[in-house]
């Protein structure tokens, strides 16, 4: 899973792999923290509970 | 007693009446968490596999219940990538039904390894080239993305939307769901696919290997276009049992129509891919290994050459024809017809794919096996679907699941079909 | 990978089916040497642990033509399609649980690591794997009598024939310290090669020519021209490996002159069976 793990071997099938896995972590990751600190900023700008 | 919880303007049963129903159905709920502890704590000497049967019911349950749940991705798709904007009638319910499948999904693997506290090595050892790891890695990330598409539908709850913080960050949410719903598409692509790709890799096996495109066996095609195809299915199943239990219209006809529509054509491509595969396999994959079709259907009593008809006929020519032509789709019974049978046939497929596999003998000195699940089995097989019912019997009634239940239901004869 | 590739053993077998007489002695001595665990209630078999089986196979024809064949049943350490190393269960096993060892050619399995998933024993069309059911209990005062060499395993995991390896570890071992770059063939044989009373298994190096199996199997080295996945073929007539066709490149063999023995170690279509069967390897065409 990591490079530190022993069976990890910088081949094709790991990199394709693992870098499509980590990238799609990144993405949610990335994407729940945006929303998630938007919210915050939303928030502390106070308005209220009704913007659409 | 809960009516401040319930979504203005909705109509729901009395508290009592909910709370006897969740009692009930909780009650075969408990009966499958006992099950399942006992096959936690003693051990999996609890269900009737062996050593022929290594894979049984619950891989079945498992590959059925994300076939099924493939509708969560491929509705996201549409609706957030190709942008057919009807489904957002219907969406919040294929994520939750998507949810409920994948965790239910989860919950069954971590029953069905020997050694459940090792469960992480699949993910700390991967081996990158076994389709199990890519089966774990991009389940898992996609129940992620799941969960994350529910929320916001949690966060509309009267009472939480009330609070400032959870009110924009549903609203941000839903602003960058596309994103959200691409990985998804992108992640369930590869799981739908590897799982497929689980049998037909298996050159040790007759039945299950298929020849294929680089690193994938057909099935993994086949697999991921079959989810997509009956997964809206069975969203419509359920949706259409929800809304009898309720005794309430939640959907639009048009939305309806439109979800049957393109699955139908879905369906049928598969179909004609699947007849194809079948083919291609019966007459050159086989015989290469000195294995004539009859092998397969013959000679025990329980596989026959019905469980292959039923699959590719009935379960899905004809599911398919019945939901591509209008009239046949927009008849109610008709189209309820079709869509049961386009769920059990996916349901059977995944049968095959598991079991039978397991059932056919290689060696030529070999017999057939079958066997039969142990009520330790068939108990934590049902627990999902009693976690189910339980988690939509409550988001039902506290969330804004249907966007037109209001409409539909406000007025007495609401205006029906379009 | 490549480490030793230059003196890579590859370590197999040939069992010679008209001198087996079926007396299960490579089974309980396997069960003894590997501390294979056993149930109170024997009764079925579909779940207990045979690292070794013995078969029965008939020919199928009444008195006076029956004919009895015993057919024992390690597992075959496949290596897989075109012999890369890619057996059916190790390529499949998620964890890398169970691993090919490039330089032996035996598929190991490592107890400690699989989580029972059970994916390999899907894979594997010969049954060689098992899966413990059960905790591994031994009636009191038999625990004297397991082997220290060899780890018992846990509930939950699946297990299966090593090729004796701790033997070929203590065999390394006596060599390195006697200042040896390698082990002689009689150093390193399975417990069931040397338990069998009527001698039918014997068991070496494929890679070396001078051993003993080496001679009798006379592998080919060249792909099958009929089948390119099929490798290591014997070019010995009365030689057979079980599932041949579906290249999963076994390295157990097996010896029988008789020909409805032969053919039962593989499906073929009717007719094809004439047409195959003296067919033996590239180098039989010239
Ligand atoms: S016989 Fe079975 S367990 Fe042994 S190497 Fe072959 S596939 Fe694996
Ligand atoms: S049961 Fe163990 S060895 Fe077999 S595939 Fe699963 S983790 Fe690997």
């Amino acid at each position: 899973m990591f490079p530190f793990n022993f069976e990890w071997a910088w081949d094709i099938a790991h990199v394709v792999f693992f870098g499509g896995f980590w990238y799609a972590i990144g993405i949610l990751g990335a994407g729940m923290t945006f929303c998630i600190l938007k919210a915050a900023y939303d928030t502390m700008k106070g308005n209220g509970a009704s913007d659409h | 007693m809960d009516s401040a919880l319930i979504p203005e303007g909705a109509k729901r049963c009395s508290f009592p009446k909910f709370a006897i129903g969740i009692a009930i159905v909780g009650a075969v709920l408990l009966w499958g968490v006992y099950a399942m502890f006992l096959c936690w704590f003693k051990g999996l000497n609890q269900t009737n596999m062996n050593d022929y049967y290594g894979f049984a019911l619950w891989i079945w349950a498992d590959l059925a219940v994300i076939a099924v749940g493939g509708g969560a991705f491929f509705t996201g798709l549409l609706k957030y990538i190709f942008k057919v904007d009807e489904l957002k009638n219907i969406i919040n319910f294929a994520v939750i039904i998507g949810f409920i499948c994948y965790s239910s999904a989860l919950l069954i693997l971590a029953i069905d390894i020997g050694q459940p506290l090792r469960g992480w090595f699949i993910f700390w050892h991967a081996n990158v080239h076994s389709m199990l790891t890519e089966v774990a890695f991009c389940l898992s990330c996609y129940f992620a993305v799941l969960t994350i598409e529910f929320i916001p539908n949690i966060l509309e709850n009267r009472q939480v939307n009330r609070v400032p913080f959870f009110h924009h960050l549903a609203h941000n949410m839903h602003g960058v769901m596309a994103i959200f719903a691409a990985t998804g598409a992108f992640l369930s692509f590869f799981h739908q696919g590897s799982l497929g790709g689980v049998a037909g890799v298996m050159f040790g096996r007759p039945f299950a290997v298929r020849e294929g495109l680089l690193i994938w066996p057909w099935t993994f095609f086949l697999f991921t276009w079959s989810a997509a195809a009956f997964g809206p299915c069975f969203t419509l199943l359920v949706a259409k049992i929800t809304e009898t239990i309720t005794g309430k219209k939640l959907v639009k006809d048009n939305v309806v129509h439109l979800l049957a529509k393109i699955s139908g054509w879905m369906i049928t491509t598969y179909i004609i891919a699947k007849i194809i595969d079948t083919i291609y396999w019966a007459t050159v994959t086989i015989p290469s290994l000195g294995f004539k079709l009859s092998h397969f259907y013959t000679n025990n009593s329980f596989y026959g050459y019905w469980i292959l008809i039923t699959e590719v006929v009935l379960c899905g020519v004809v599911p398919g024809a019945l939901l591509i032509i209008k009239s046949t789709r927009e008849n109610p019974t008709l189209r309820l017809i079709a869509i049961v049978l386009g769920v059990i046939g996916v349901c059977l497929n995944r049968w095959v794919m598991v079991l039978q596999i397991m059932a056919v003998p290689v060696m030529s000195f070999d017999t057939w096996a079958l066997y039969i699940p142990s009520w330790q089995e068939i108990a934590t097989t049902i627990l999902p679907v009693a976690y189910g019912i339980i988690l939509i019997a409550i988001t039902y009634r506290y969330l804004p699941v249907f966007p037109q239940e209001q409409e539909l239901n406000s007025i007495e004869p609401a205006t029906e079909a379009e | 990978m490549k480490q030793e590739n230059n003196k890579a053993h590859k370590f197999g077998m040939v069992i010679d089916l008209d001198k087996c007489t079926g007396c299960g002695s490579c089974m309980v001595s396997c069960m003894s040497e590997n501390n294979v665990p056993f149930k109170e209630d024997e009764s079925n078999k579909k779940d207990s642990i045979t690292w070794m089986r013995v078969y029965k196979i008939t020919n199928g024809k009444s008195f006076p033509d029956t004919e009895i064949v015993y057919l024992p049943r390690p597992c075959q350490h496949c290596g897989g399609k075109g012999d890369h190393g890619h057996s059916p269960c190790v390529s499949v096993c998620p964890a890398t649980a169970t691993d090919y060892g490039y330089d032996t050619g035996i598929v190991s399995q490592i107890y400690t690591r699989c989580f029972g998933c059970r994916y390999c024993m899907g894979a594997c069309p010969y049954h060689a794997r098992y899966f413990n059911w059960w905790d591994p209990k031994w009636p009191e005062g038999m625990e004297n009598y397991l082997s220290p060499n060899v780890s018992p395993r846990m509930r939950g995991v699946v297990e299966k024939c090593s090729f004796c390896y701790h033997r070929y570890q203590a065999a390394r071992d006596k060599a390195y310290v006697d200042g040896r770059d390698d082990i002689e063939e009689q150093e390193y044989q399975t417990a069931c090669t040397t338990a069998c009373p009527a001698g039918a298994i014997v068991f070496g190096d494929l890679n070396n020519p001078a051993h003993a199996v080496h001679q009798i199997v006379k592998p080919d080295p060249h792909p099958d021209p009929r089948n390119k996945h099929i490798v290591g073929k014997s070019r010995n007539p009365n030689v057979f490996r079980l599932l041949e066709r579906l290249g999963t490149n076994p390295k157990v063999y097996y010896l029988s002159e008789r020909e409805w023995v032969r053919k039962a170690g593989d499906n073929y279509l009717e007719g094809e069976w004439d047409e195959i069967k003296n067919h033996h390897g590239s180098s039989s065409h010239d």
